[in-house]
């Protein structure tokens, strides 16, 4: 589904991915860890081109994204993304958050979108929410919104960037229970986070980075019980 | 005094209320069209086409370091004289029409830099956001950018608008019968001075202050919060 060769980064001098080669397989969810400013969210960020790869390829479904030809708006519709900070749109209901890009970039009637916005609506909880605001939501709710709203493209893959990471303690579980459901439902899925609990349940495959490299990778049991790589295994001392 | 002033001002007043009208039609025409060029030309500002971006600073360079006066000449007087040079053609331009153009013309670079610093304000969250669901970069800006950044530039609108009907008072230099000259005209026969300029006072005070208010409602209507 998700091939990935030699992938680089740099934002000027600094290298911050430093040869990425990963795999993600049809309906598989892969968990990235790792130390802050260890590239994970850019290499994440990559996968859909919000950040211009150095070098490398990607291939997407088939596609190779940094091929010219790639019309990067047909793959981004196939990647649905979450974002650490919601980054919903304030100015809309949470209806019309989930509407918006279905109506214009896939051509739906309101009707339609709004048939789809309703159940995805219902999928994460919050039937009862429709035309609040984001500001009038919870964090939690905002997430739960915002995956609603990157599942109305009907993406197969979806990337999830630190998305409990800006909620409080409390809204953290729901979100995790949303994504806990979708990976049980087949949807593949690559996931940036610091839950290790989340990992160690849903996990199929953990990728550790550390500067720019991936140091280890492995099913949870392996990487999370026994880490091969020292500092996989400070860096899981500390937070396990 | 008191008589004389009364008499004075009372008896402009028709008229200066006349040239008012002309001066709201001449601002709200040229702020329209200036928001028109200024959206286009604040988003140029922001352009990864570098020729584009180039084009769009260049203006707003040359309108906002010239004074209105001299573009309003150059295209009152200006023009025709390049056109009649070039074709041997007379080409009389209108005042009012040559008001719109120069009026739009320099709103048009002021508006851009509100437009540029609105679009820079929104969090890049939103564009990314809006990116990653498949949305192209004009439909992330239509759907998007822009309804954010317009709620937040409407005070620095209110205030460019309020400023531009001040200004326009500088097109009674082509004659056209605005609210200053209006009060020209009724002085250069009665040479009443003080009454007729303290009335054109008034009316502009007036008409600034319904606009400035006007923007506070607007604003308190379209609050919404940044992000959450």
């Amino acid at each position: 589904m998700i091939e990935v060769k030699n992938l680089h980064k740099n934002f000027g001098d600094l290298k911050v991915l430093k040869g990425i080669s990963t795999y993600v397989k049809e309906q598989e969810v892969v968990v990235v860890i790792g130390p802050s400013g260890s590239g994970k969210s850019t290499f994440l960020r990559c996968l859909n081109l919000l950040e211009e790869p150095t070098s490398g390829e990607i291939i997407i479904d088939g596609v190779n994204l940094l091929d010219r030809d790639t019309d990067i708006n047909k793959v981004r519709q196939k990647l649905g993304m979450v974002f650490q900070r919601f980054n919903l749109f304030p100015h809309m209901t949470a209806l019309e958050n989930i509407c918006l890009a279905p109506m214009k970039v896939k051509g739906l009637s309101k009707e339609e979108a709004q048939e789809i916005a309703r159940s995805l609506l219902k999928k994460v909880g919050l039937s009862d929410k429709e035309d609040y605001l984001p500001d009038q939501l919870s964090g939690g709710q905002q997430q739960r919104v915002a995956i609603a709203r990157a599942l109305a493209m009907q993406p197969k893959i979806m990337l999830f960037d630190e998305p409990t990471s800006a909620l409080d303690p409390e809204m953290v579980g729901e979100v995790l229970a949303v994504m806990k459901d979708l990976a049980k439902e087949g949807m593949t899925m690559v996931v940036v986070t610091h839950e290790m609990g989340f990992a160690k349940e849903v996990g199929d495959r953990v990728i550790f980075m550390d500067e720019g490299v991936i140091l280890e990778e492995g099913t949870p049991q392996e990487l999370f019980n026994n880490p091969k790589h020292p500092r996989a295994q400070s860096f899981l001392s500390k937070i396990l | 005094m008191l008589e004389y002033y009364a008499k004075h001002l009372s008896a402009v007043f028709p008229s200066l209320l006349k040239g008012a009208v002309l001066t709201v039609q001449v601002t709200a025409l040229s702020e329209m069209f200036g928001i028109i060029i200024g959206m286009f030309t604040g988003m140029g500002k922001l352009s990864k086409n570098k020729i584009i971006r180039v084009i769009c600073s260049a203006y707003v360079d040359l309108i906002r370091g010239t004074p209105l006066l001299v573009q309003v000449f150059l295209i009152y007087f200006g023009l025709p004289n390049l056109i009649l040079q070039i074709t041997g053609n007379r080409f009389p331009i209108d005042p009012f029409v040559a008001a719109i153009w120069a009026c739009s013309i320099n709103s048009g670079a002021y508006v851009a830099e509100i437009f540029r610093s609105g679009i820079q304000s929104i969090e890049k969250g939103q564009m990314e956001a809006a990116r990653s669901l498949g949305m192209n970069k004009a439909q992330a800006m239509r759907y998007v950018i822009l309804p954010q950044a317009i709620r937040r530039i409407i005070p620095p609108l209110g205030n460019e608008f309020i400023a531009l009907m001040k200004d326009t008072s500088i097109l009674s230099a082509i004659g056209l019968e605005e609210l200053v000259r209006k009060g020209q005209l009724y002085t250069s026969s009665t040479f009443a001075s003080f009454p007729v300029y303290t009335g054109v006072m008034f009316v502009y005070l007036v008409m600034t202050m319904v606009v400035s208010r006007f923007v506070t409602y607007m604003e308190r209507r379209l609050k919404v919060v940044d992000r959450g």
